[in-house]
């Protein structure tokens, strides 16, 4: 079925959805959306992982992507509680806000 | 037929990502985040990855997505007043990404990834075969995974609880 698609397209998607998750965490102030954006990266390398293991026949590439999902739902929920207690305190998730440690 | 169906994918996967990174509302950037993770389910099934196209729709669009709508709208966030970087760090952030996949792209050219050219068997992604993988070779990190969820469930807890002072 997918013999008629390169690899090289499954690469340069996955690289290229990567870069939008980094562009992503450079470029919003917002800490829900940066979240979100190392989500995305995440789910990058779970599709290059997935594409790796459906060309080279061999399915550890989707039991690694499986542990991957595992760590990305407890980061997100410990992320996200994180957030939650951090807005209780300066009524915001912008960034800049949080700029205490500078000193 | 399914070279156009990739395509489509890809290009809808794309969009998607990019309208996360560059819309103005939370609440929208969450809805274009699920799109986005529903084309990757679909790259999935492309790639004969059945089993991880069904747990990706369960854990992502239905689990972590649910959460992060649940936050955007718990901390009302849903306005478009939100500050932005200025604009010559919005350009570098920009740039660097770009040159961040030109340097990849670079790197991919020069390795050789064509020795997996073979046209894939269509049952390695079974739910069998990948669960027979996790209960003999990979049992151990199985089982760390449920402490490590354990843990992030007490953590989540602790941390999002009000304070009684």
């Amino acid at each position: 079925m997918i013999e008629t698609i390169p690899q090289h397209g499954y690469l340069l998607l996955s690289t290229f959805l990567f870069c939008i998750g980094v562009i992503g965490v450079l470029f919003r102030r917002n800490a829900i959306i940066i979240l979100m954006c190392v989500e995305l990266m995440l789910n990058a390398v779970n599709l290059l992982l997935v594409s790796f293991s459906a060309y080279s026949q061999n399915s550890d590439g989707q039991v690694f992507v499986f542990f991957i999902m595992v760590v990305a739902a407890a980061e997100v929920a410990v992320g996200l509680a994180l957030l939650v207690s951090i807005y209780r305190n300066v009524m915001s998730t912008d960034i800049n806000v949080l700029s205490k440690l500078k000193g | 037929m399914t070279q156009y169906l990739f395509y489509l994918l890809a290009a809808l996967s794309v969009i998607s990502a990019l309208l996360v990174v560059f819309s103005k509302v939370p609440m929208y950037s969450v809805l274009w985040l699920v799109v986005c993770f529903f084309t990757i389910a679909g790259h999935y099934i492309i790639l004969n990855a059945q089993f991880l196209a069904i747990v990706h729709i369960i854990v992502y669009a239905g689990a972590i997505m649910v959460l992060f709508l649940f936050v955007v709208m718990l901390l009302n966030l849903n306005k478009e007043n939100e500050q932005h970087k200025n604009n010559w760090i919005r350009f570098a952030a920009v740039v660097s990404g770009g040159i961040l996949f030109l340097t990849l792209i670079a790197a991919m050219r020069s390795t050789e990834v064509l020795a997996y050219n073979l046209p894939p068997k269509s049952e390695i992604g079974f739910v069998q075969n990948v669960g027979m993988k996790l209960f003999t070779d990979f049992v151990l990190p199985f089982e760390i995974s449920s402490i490590l969820f354990l843990s992030a469930m007490i953590g989540a807890v602790v941390l999002a609880k009000k304070d009684k002072n």
